[in-house]
This record gives structure tokens, sequence and C-alpha cells, in this order.
């Protein structure tokens, strides 16, 4: 008789609610007629909110389930919180872009719920089949959502461009992955990390490892892997841009982290020196190209790319003090980046119409509390105190700095010193420029509207109050260790 | 309730911007009332400073009424602050401006009200926490915070022909300063942490900790950048004239008056005393700066055609005597550069007030347009009269004393420097008199200028106080450099303590090393027998 692993479904429970609460949209969806995405949203808040309670017992847990494929542990647990936030910001701001776009689409929902999940799934993975499975599940989600606006052809054009290249990313990821196996014999993590503690390393290791990292990197949307980013970030549907600039870029982070420490430690100096490289190359073209860019969208959409250099020189410092500056830092670019996308959202109105930089002019006038919002998420973002952003920077540059990485830090410092000069264009065409015709006040939904007070109190609040939420993020790396 | 119980430095840096929350609740249509609101609150904060000033205590050179709460403990960050006899005069300077400004934009502003107080309430709040505050990262969190207002300032209510250029270029030049000085806040904080074991940024405590010189010299020189920008030092000035001709006069004023004493400032409560070596080290080259300053600026000065750009130019000017004063690290020489710090404001911000009251009327600042104006103007010549000496350096009014004192002060160590300075003064005589003469006196050419009113009121109580402070260091300084002593020769003491000490521990670390390698070669010499 074949022995069953033991089925350990609470470690696994934040994951199962959502799927459960996502099931029950796309049963209950099919009956109701009426009003179809408020009931969506209540649901998927509903499941999420049960989702972040069961989430909380992993905070004090340190284990494995299903035969070591899923860690449950604190690391898991502050990751899952991002992600949750990142879901239920999304799905608060998606019901009036939907309404406007006149998609009554309840499978919107279901599929943002799923890609959660394998969000989650790949940031507890313990094994990189699982995170593999992770990565699947929430890209497949999202090649879908990307491709669901039904009018645009870009929407269109995004998805297909994102398949292809996300197929190939996932492609190579597998690869790695069996040429790891090939040479260690395992994919768990602790397995592989015993295979190279051993010493005995092969090159088919090596090419795999590389390998992974180029799976990591296209997710994480690193130069020179970024090509599809602004492409897809551009046609897809803005609160959609939102979630994955957020939660992808997070899921993808957190398993690079605990893949390659976790796994791949003892090779900490050889890949430290490769993401030294990347992360240079990230920031100054991120930050470069954003400069030019006269559709909001995009600038974002490089500036995402920009933060992912800056990401990687926590995780180019390392330690408990570089890693708990990713985790804080992803905490705080959820926040700032999904108020930046909802705000986005909401100017763009019908049809993606207005999302020019040009489009935020007067901005200030007609819609003075949104034009303070963006404000501080355009600060935010540039790293300008006293925001959550700025103490995001401040954490990885100081792990950077007591690692001895000055030139990186400087580098870092100066090319945000670029940055400030197009987060600050968004605040001068909202205030210092005159429109050509006075813009009608936006009209808010109450969820839009808590979507955007629930980022900007979350913005100012870890940014005025870090001490909490720095320890927490300590706290929460020392599983890797 | 016992006044001195209360935390005094708090109050001021935080009343104005309870002042700025409030307004937030406050309906747009009633802006007199929120004109009113942000007087009231701009005097209380007046008053809360003169407070500060009562309480002082002249005789001490120690930091007062400090206030200590843990902020992040993490990493050893804390809400500190605290005042000495360096910082009170800067403190009750921009105490002081704080009503001066909204007085003065009170016809001026008509657009979008609400925001402009809130901006000007704020940037108060980032102002005075940068004067006390004795944290480095709190510190730096109030340098950033300043930036934003004063750049809605430039940028919402500026001149619309050129005023998105210059507020992005101020905004981009104090980046670039600021980002590489908290690099070097970084690498200090690191640095003094893994060598005592205690990681803080309490400047205070960081005083103690003497930096290795190597490392001295490039974190001096990112501190150098940030502040020398601010000042601003040649050739790091090219914002400043065109961030001051296109702000509204306020902002003008309190940019002139507060914001580039952030620079000076900077140098004489971080920079200076956080790396005396390297500071001292640098003292010709910053002092070859300064003087280029002074003449350039003067010189400028002399050919502009836009009043409010001489004015802005003759800032350049000013702050060089300020810098030369401060590297002859001297009391005299440091005193004369507090004082001067505290003349420009005065002098500057008024006179940039002035320019600001004219063009009200006539919407034009070029010198050609103007002519005869004490004709119809003779309370408006009065006032403008007396700034104008003051900021030559007339005996008897403020400009000379502080002029006089770097002087001498410069004077005692590099008298060739003093002397050149000192063309300096001649020059400001012959740019502020040339344009006064043009401005105000001669015949009315102009048709335009015929009927143009006096003062009101409401100018007049503008301008009166700067004219009392003007007036009172001119004839009795010592009610300024009396409290300001202590503190200037402490922190001379400090430098000289700290400096030797480094050289101590340089000496120390290659007397060391030079034993080490005796020992080593006797050793080896007795391994060969």
């Amino acid at each position: 008789m074949i022995s069953l692993p033991e089925i350990a479904f609470a470690g696994i429970l934040p994951e199962l609610l959502l799927c459960a609460a996502g099931m029950v949209i796309l049963v209950v969806g099919w009956f109701v007629r009426r009003s179809v995405l408020a009931m969506s949203c209540a649901v998927s808040i509903a499941g999420i909110v049960a989702a972040l309670i069961a989430n909380y017992p992993l905070r004090f847990t340190q284990n494995s389930a299903f035969s070591n494929m899923l860690a449950v542990d604190a690391y898991s647990w502050f990751l899952n919180i991002v992600i949750l936030i990142a879901a239920a910001l999304t799905i608060l701001m998606s019901v009036r872009y939907l309404e406007d776009e006149g998609i009554e689409m309840y499978e919107y929902f279901v599929l943002v719920l799923f890609a959660a999940a394998g969000m989650m799934f790949m940031v507890g993975g313990n094994h990189i089949l699982m995170i593999y499975i992770g990565l699947e599940t929430l890209s497949i989600s999202i090649y879908i959502l990307v491709g669901g606006l039904p009018e645009s052809i870009k929407s269109k054009e995004a998805a297909m461009k994102y398949l292809i290249l996300g197929g190939f990313a996932s492609g190579m990821f597998l690869y790695g992955a069996a040429l790891l196996f090939g040479a260690a014999g395992t994919l768990t993590l602790s397995g592989i990390a015993k295979y190279f503690l051993a010493g005995q390393v092969s090159l088919l290791a090596k090419a795999g490892m590389g390998l992974l990292l180029v799976g990591f990197c296209f997710k994480i949307s690193a130069v020179p892997f970024h090509m599809w980013t602004p492409d897809v970030y551009d046609g897809a549907p803005t609160p959609l841009t939102a979630f994955m600039s957020v939660g992808v870029k997070a899921a993808a982070f957190a398993a690079f982290v605990r893949v390659f420490f976790e796994a791949l430690s003892q090779f900490q100096v050889n890949w430290t020196q490769v993401l030294w490289v990347l992360a240079v190359l990230t920031m100054i073209l991120g930050n470069v190209a954003a400069l030019v860019q006269e559709n909001i969208k995009r600038m974002l959409a490089y500036s995402s790319i920009a933060h992912a250099g800056y990401i990687l020189i926590g995780m180019i410092a390392g330690g408990k003090a570089g890693l708990s500056g990713v985790l804080y830092y992803l905490l705080a670019y959820t926040f700032t980046n999904l108020g930046a996308f909802g705000i986005v959202a909401l100017v763009g109105r019908k049809g993606e119409a207005r999302i020019m930089l040009e489009d935020y002019r007067g901005l200030g006038n007609s819609n003075p509390l949104l034009a303070v919002a963006m404000a501080i998420f355009m600060f935010s973002l540039a790293g300008i105190p006293p925001t959550a952003g700025f103490i995001g920077k401040f954490t990885i540059f100081s792990a950077a700095l007591a690692q001895g990485y000055i030139w990186l830090v400087i580098i870092a410092v100066l090319t945000s010193m670029v940055s400030v000069f197009y987060y600050f264009r968004v605040i001068m065409k909202m205030y210092m420029e005159a429109p050509e015709t006075q813009p009608a006040a936006l009209q808010f939904s109450p969820a839009t509207a808590a979507a955007l007070i629930i980022s900007t109190a979350g913005v100012l609040y870890i940014g005025l109050f870090p001490t909490t939420y720095l320890g927490l993020a300590l706290e929460s790396v020392k599983p890797l260790f | 309730m016992d006044l001195a119980s209360l935390p005094l430095l708090s109050l001021v840096v935080f009343i104005p911007l309870v002042a700025a929350v409030i307004l937030l609740f406050v309906g747009r249509a009633y802006e007199s009332l929120m004109r009113t609101i942000a007087l009231v609150f701009m005097l209380l904060d007046l008053a809360a400073s003169a407070a500060v000033y009562y309480f002082f205590d002249a005789s001490s050179a120690a930091m007062q009424m400090t206030e200590y709460h843990v902020w992040v403990p993490t990493w050893g960050i804390s809400y500190k602050l605290g005042i000495d006899g360096i910082s009170l005069f800067l403190v009750l300077l921009t105490g002081l401006l704080g009503p001066i400004v909204i007085l003065a934009s009170w016809d001026d502003i008509k657009y979008r009200v609400k925001e402009f107080l809130i901006s000007l309430l704020v940037l108060q709040t980032g102002m005075m926490g940068v004067f006390v505050s004795l944290d480095l990262f709190l510190f730096y969190v109030f340098w950033e915070v300043m930036l934003i207002p004063m750049y809605l300032l430039i940028g919402v209510w500026g001149n619309p022909a050129r005023k998105l250029y210059a507020a992005i270029k101020f905004v981009l030049y104090t980046i670039v300063g600021s980002l590489l000085m908290l690099v070097a806040i970084l690498v200090l904080y690191l640095m003094a942490g893994s060598t005592s074991g205690e990681y803080t940024f309490d400047l205070l405590k960081l005083y103690e900790f003497p930096v290795p010189i190597y490392a001295q010299v490039w974190m001096f020189l990112a501190f150098f950048l940030a502040f020398a920008i601010k000042v601003p030092m040649f050739p790091f000035h090219t914002w400043l004239p065109d961030a001051h001709t296109e702000a509204p006069t306020v902002g003008s004023v309190v940019l002139a008056a507060v914001l580039l004493k952030m620079g000076t400032y900077g140098f004489i409560r971080f920079a200076i005393p956080l790396f005396p070596n390297a500071a001292i080290d640098s003292t010709w080259w910053i002092m070859v700066l300064a003087l280029i300053g002074i003449i350039y600026g003067a010189w400028v000065a002399m050919v502009q055609v836009d009043v409010k750009r001489l004015v802005a130019f003759s800032s350049v000017s000013h702050l060089g005597f300020v810098m030369l004063g401060m590297f002859a690290f001297n009391v005299r020489g440091v005193e004369g550069s507090i004082l001067q710090m505290i003349n420009h404001g005065l002098s500057t911000g008024a006179l940039f007030l002035i320019v600001g009251i004219i063009y009200e009327r006539r919407h034009t600042r070029l010198i050609e347009d103007y002519g005869g104006i004490s004709r119809v103007m003779p309370l408006f010549a009065v006032f403008f009269m007396i700034f104008t000496l003051s900021s030559i350096g007339l005996p008897g009014l403020n400009g000379f004393v502080g002029e006089f004192l770097i002087l001498l002060g410069t004077f005692e160590v590099h008298p060739w420097f003093a002397v050149l300075a000192a063309t300096g003064v001649i020059f400001a005589a012959v740019y502020m008199l040339w344009m006064f003469q043009r401005v105000m006196f001669g015949p009315l050419t102009n048709p335009k200028n015929i009927g143009l009113k006096d003062l009101n009121y409401r100018e007049i109580v503008v301008l009166a106080p700067l004219v009392i402070f003007v007036v009172w260091i001119g004839v009795y300084p010592d009610t300024f450099l009396k409290p300001m002593e202590p503190s200037v020769k402490q922190f001379l003491k400090q430098v000289e303590v700290k400096k030797a000490a480094v050289l101590d521990q340089e000496s120390g670390k290659k007397l060391t090393a030079l034993k080490l390698a005796v020992q080593n070669q006797s050793q080896s010499a007795a391994n060969d027998r």
C-alpha cells in the first residue's frame, strides 16, 4: 500500500480559503444576474479577510507541510500579508473600473483570487516544483486577466506578449530546475543546499542556477529581462497592472530570496556579483527610460523596473538586515504603487482614454484630495520622507552600506535623483500647469475611496512609525537563516 | 502651568503644522478666515520662540531645552531636539518671519490661498525642525520635508513664464546634494556604530566619534555638496537667481531669509564638527570659493536689469561673507558669520518684500521702468533706503557689524583674503546704491509711475519689525553676540579637540604599526641568529 504523506490542511488554509472564495463566486456568479460585480467583490473581500485571519498562526510556526513541499513559517506569513493586501486593494479598485468598462465579468475576481493563491504557494514553496506550480498558477491567471479588456487591441497584444515571453521564462525556469535535479538528485531547497555544501558542484548545477536566476529576473522584471514590462503594464487593465506590479513582484522576489538564500547560499559570492550588475543596469535603465515617458502607465512601468533594482540591492546586501529591508520595501511599495495605479485607473475613465501625463493637468484644482494622495504616492516612490518609500530605501541602502557596497549605493542614490524628476513631473502637471479645459470632478465609488484611503494611510503610517514593521520584517526573515 | 516645563521646542516646530492641519478642514471660500488662522498660529509660533529666548541661558554653551523621545529604537533613531547659541537666533529669525510672510502675502496671493498657506506653514515646521534637531535622521527628515512646500511655492504661485523650470531646477539641485549627504550620514552611522558598538543617529554622540581622516574627506565632501548647494556657494549657485526671481514675493523672502541659512547652519552644526580635520584641511579652497562668490556675485549683481535678480545675486555675495567668516575658525569670524546669517535674513528678506510691494503696484521688476519713485512714495523710499544701507553695511545698521567681524576674523588668519573680500563691500555699495538711484531718484519719466500709492498700514506693519532689528543689531549687537559666545567658543574648542583626537588616533595607529614592524624585525633578526 502506498503510504500517503501527512496532509496538513492548516498549513495551506489561507490559500484554500482564497480558492474557496473563488469557487463560490464561480458558482454563485452563474445565478446572480444583477449586481454581479458587487457580489463578487464582497465574496472576494470576505475570502481575503478570512485568509488573513487564517494566515495569522503562521507567524509563530516554523515547519513544513506536505512532505516538505511547503514551508509554513513567518517568512510566508509576512509575504502572504503583502499579497493579500495587494489582492484586496486591487479588488476594491476593480469594481468601479469594470463597471466603467462595462465588463460584467465575475471571472475577473476568481482569477485574481486564484492568482493570489498561486503567489502564496510560490512564497511558501520549499521545493522548486512547488514554486513552479505557484508561478504557473499565478502566471496563467494573469495572462487571461491582461487580455481581459474585450474592446482593446492593446490589451490583447499585451496578453499575447506576456504569454509568449512568460512561457519562455517559465521554460527557462523549468529547464534550470531540471538541470539542478540532474546534478543534485533532489529539488527540495534543503536537499540542494546539502548538495552544494558537499563541495563537488558540477557544471550542470551551475547552469541550472543560472537558468533559475533568469526565470526569476524575468518575473521581477530586472534588466535585461524587462522588455515585456512596459507593453504589458500599458495594455493590461489598470487595476490589474497595479496587482502585477506589486503582487507578482512580491511573490517572485520572495521565492527568489528563499531559493537563493536557502538552497544556493553556498554560491552567494558568485550570484551576488551577477545581481550587482543586474541591479545597476535595472536602476539606470528603469529610471532613465521613465524620464521620457508621456504615458503615465508606461512611466510607472519603468518606475517599477527601477524599483526592482532597488529591491535587488537588499538581496545583494543579504543578511537579516538586507532581507528584512526587502520585505519592508515590498510592503511599502505595495501601498504606494497600488495607490498610484488606483488613481491612474480613476483618472483614466472609460476606455482608459486619459492615461497621458497631460491628462493630469489641473487635477489639483478639480480633485484636490485625489491630487494630494497622488502627490503622496509620488513622494513615496521618489523616496522623500516622511513616507514609507523613504524608509524602504533607507533600510536597503543602510544594509548595503553596512556590507560595504558603497558604490552600489551611490549609483542607487544618483538614479533615484533622476527619478525625482519624473515623479515630480506628475505633481507639476497636477498643480502647476493650467489645463486647456477644466476637467470635471471625478466620481468615486466607496470601494475605490476605501482602497485609496487605505493606501494613503499605509504609506504615511508605516513611513512615520516604521518601528513595528521593521521589527516584523526582521522576525520574518529568521526562518531563512 | 509653568511655561518652562512645556516642551517649548516641539511647540515651536509643530504649532505651524497644527495650523496647516486645521486649514485642511476650512472651506475654500473663507479666504480671510484662513489667512487669519495662519497669522494667529504664526504669531503663536513667534511667541513660543520668544519664550525659548526668554528661558535660554545665555551663559551656557550646552544644548538647552533638550527633548528626547525614542522614535525607531532598532536603528537608534530618536526624536531629539535642543537649542544653543548658534541656532537660537536662527529660530527667532524664522519665528519673526512667519507672521510677516503671512501678512505680506495678504493681498498678493489670490489664487489657491488654502494650499498656499498650508505650504507656508509646513515650510515653517520644516525650517524650525532643521534648526533644532539633534538627531541626524530627524534632521534629514525635516531637511527633505522643507523641499516640497518650497517646490510648490515656486512652481504654483511663481511667475508663469519660467516657474516650472525654476521649480524643478531647485528640486534637482537640492536633491543631488541631500541624497549624497544621506549616504554619508549612513556611512558615519555604521562606522561609529561598528566601532563603539552603539548604533545611533544622535548628533551629540556622533560628535564624540573620531572619524578616520580618509573617511572624513569623503563624508565632508558629501556634506559640503549638500550644504554648498543650499548656501549657495559658487559654482553651485545657478539655481538661486532662477528660484528667487520666479518665486512669489514671500517665497523669495523665506528662501533668502531662512532657507539659505540651512546651508551655512549645516556647515557649522554638522559638517565642521563631525569632520573637523577634513574641514580645516579644506579651508583654503572653501575660502577661495567664498571669495569668488563675494566678488563674482557682486559683479553680476551690478549688471542686472531686474531688481529681484539683482537682490538674488547680492545674496550670493553676502553668503560668501558668511562662509569666509566661518572658515576663519576664530571667535570673531564665527560670531560674525552667525550674525551675518541673521543680518542677511533681515535685510535681504526685507529687500524682497520691498521689491514685492512695488511689483504688486506696477507688475514689472525692470529697473528702467522706474525712476523718481521717491516723489510719489516717500514712506516707501525711507524703508527702501534703510534696507539698502543695511545690505551695504553702513555703520550703525546691522550689516556693518557682521561684515566687520567677519573681515576682522579673517584678517587675523588670512589677511589677503580679508583685503580681497573687503572689495566686495565696495561693490555692494556700487550696485545697491546705483540701483536705488535709478529706481527712486531722478525725474518721474514713466507716466505709469505717477499715480502710485504709498505704503498702506499692512505694509508698514510688515516692514517695521525688520527695521527695529536692523537698527538694534547695528547699534547694540551685544544683545545678540552675548548668547552666541559660549556656544561659539565651545564649537571652536570642540573642533580643536576632535581634530587633535583624530590626529592622535592616526598617529597612534601609525605608532602601533611601527612598533609591530620593529618587533617583527627584531624577531626575525633573532630567528636569523
